[in-house]
């Protein structure tokens, strides 16, 4: 099925009111405008109140090895990338298999706004607004079955038009993974848009995980294929540096990458002079998540 | 008259001065660009490369100033202290980035120094350079005559260390940090090829150790 984004998160949500919302629903005259907006579209319990960064940071600084590993390659070179149709395999431990056409998934599913801190591997960080779906509800139709104890995600492979496809600096496809709990977590999501565009391509365009307690690597962009299985899956950085890249990579202030510490990062968009500031556990969302690794070792199980 | 004999005499009249400037301005001309939203939207990493990039570069200019007279004729021996300087300078302001703009924090700047292989080995290829930059004067080269060449064969290690922190900062093998390793590991092992050939150059060398220096 065709995939066409005609409908805008802003065709739902004027712009001017999503960006005016959290100012709103500090009074209560807000409040009451906020629900008049159905509760789908008020602001989400899971979004932080942080100012997020402008789209211009966002899309143009990324990591996304597919189109190159510059920071500015994803921005130049996603353009080649054809979205239109996309649809996803889902496979493996559900009750219904099969080819998911993106349209068909976004009937089905409710999209919100979900304003996340985002914090990369490599100690930068950014509050981005996300547009999307939780990844249980997309599980939810392919109905998981009770075996089932990982999600594996892959994204697309289609070196034509991924010229970082093209060079070995990672395996393809690119993979990434969750542990059933943390892939049904209300945190999870699948996004589709950024603010009120549909999502840029260098961010992973039509459809991406963002698992925001995480390292931004685990939050996979452009996936083609869900499979849900009792092993845990292969993870491309894992792949290629098991001691510095680990399954979990969960944001951690006293595990170390090996090659630089984790104990504080650095806000994008502050400019030449911007303060470094304190690695937040799990990325400020310790007490949504921290009760998923109860008992876990977390430096054993990084 | 050839080109080559051509390019040098041109090469004459340039004085070394001009090198210098433009070597001077370069950085300051890359702090405006970061400073105006040139580079970016993280422009202290982009700045702080970019700083890195300048060094190796002048550094591998410095190293081929003699392979290139000795294969093609082109004589650019009056410039290489002033490339020599420069690169100290590069080096230096790459540091100062690092750790002004980027780390800023001493108790972090510590750690990553002892525990970060690939920031120890950028360290020791600045340490390395500290006195070459500080013999770099015409009163040094008199007052430690042949002890000059022989402290100055530092810049070999120097270089090896700086090409090897490149290629350790990334998280994948990334084909620019190759690429400047591999020039700096060739004219490297065409200095070593050079000193033990036999024949004219290895007699030269016997004679006077330090044409293998240069």
């Amino acid at each position: 099925m065709a995939y066409k984004n005609v409908l805008k998160y802003s065709d739902v949500t004027p712009r001017a009111d999503y960006l005016n919302r959290r100012q709103l629903m500090g009074g209560a005259a807000g409040l009451a405008a906020g629900m008049a907006l159905g509760p789908a579209l008020g602001a989400s319990k899971y979004s932080t109140d942080l100012k997020p960064n402008p789209l211009e940071d966002i899309a143009s600084y990324n990591n996304f090895y597919e189109f190159g590993s510059a920071k500015g390659d994803p921005a130049n070179n996603a353009h080649m990338l054809t979205i239109d149709p996309w649809s996803v395999e889902i496979d493996g431990m559900v009750d219904r298999p099969g080819s998911y056409g993106l349209e068909d998934i976004l009937t089905k599913v409710t999209q919100e706004e979900r304003i996340y801190r985002f914090r990369c591997v490599e100690t930068w960080s950014m509050v981005v607004p996300w547009v999307g779906f939780e990844l249980n509800q997309l599980l939810d139709l392919a109905g998981v079955q009770g075996a089932a104890k990982y999600v594996a995600f892959q994204t697309l492979y289609r070196p034509e038009e991924m010229p970082g496809q093209r060079s070995v600096s990672l395996e393809w496809p690119y993979r990434e993974g969750l542990r059933l709990d943390e892939a049904m977590h209300p945190l999870t999501i699948m996004a589709t848009g950024i603010y009120d565009e549909p999502m840029p391509k260098q961010n992973g365009a039509p459809l991406r995980l963002v698992v925001p307690w995480k390292y931004g690597y685990k939050s996979i962009k452009s996936i083609v294929r869900v499979t849900l299985t009792d092993k845990e899956p292969q993870t491309t950085w894992n792949m290629l540096q098991p001691n510095e890249y680990g399954f979990y990579s969960n944001v951690n202030p006293e595990v170390s990458h090996p090659r630089w510490s984790q104990a504080y990062e650095k806000p994008i968009g502050g400019g030449l002079f911007a303060k470094r500031q304190e690695t937040l556990m799990f990325n400020g969302y310790a007490d949504e998540v921290a009760s998923l690794y109860d008992g876990m070792d977390l430096v054993v199980n990084h | 008259m050839g080109v080559v004999d051509r390019i040098n005499a041109a090469s004459r009249r340039v004085p070394v001065w001009t090198v210098y400037l433009l070597g001077a301005l370069w950085p300051a001309w890359l702090l405006y660009l970061a400073a105006t939203g040139s580079m970016g939207v993280e422009p202290v990493k982009a700045l702080e490369h970019e700083l890195g990039r300048l060094a190796l570069q002048a550094l591998i200019a410095g190293l081929l100033v003699t392979p290139v007279r000795t294969i093609t004729g082109l004589n650019l021996m009056r410039f290489r202290r002033a490339i020599g300087v420069l690169t100290f300078y590069f080096v230096s302001t790459h540091l100062l980035v690092w750790l002004i703009l980027d780390v800023q924090i001493l108790s972090e700047i510590w750690k990553d120094i002892l525990k970060r292989p690939y920031i120890t080995v950028g360290m020791a290829a600045f340490v390395l350079l500290l006195p070459l930059a500080m013999t770099s004067n015409n009163w040094s080269v008199r007052k430690l005559g042949p002890k000059w060449r022989k402290l100055h064969r530092l810049v070999y290690p120097a270089a090896l260390l700086g090409g090897a922190h490149f290629v350790m900062v990334g998280k994948t093998w990334e084909f620019d940090a190759l690429v400047y390793l591999s020039l700096i590991l060739a004219l490297l092992g065409w200095r070593v090829v050079q000193a033990y050939k036999p024949g004219k150059s290895r007699r030269r060398v016997t004679k006077d150790a330090s044409r293998v220096a240069s």
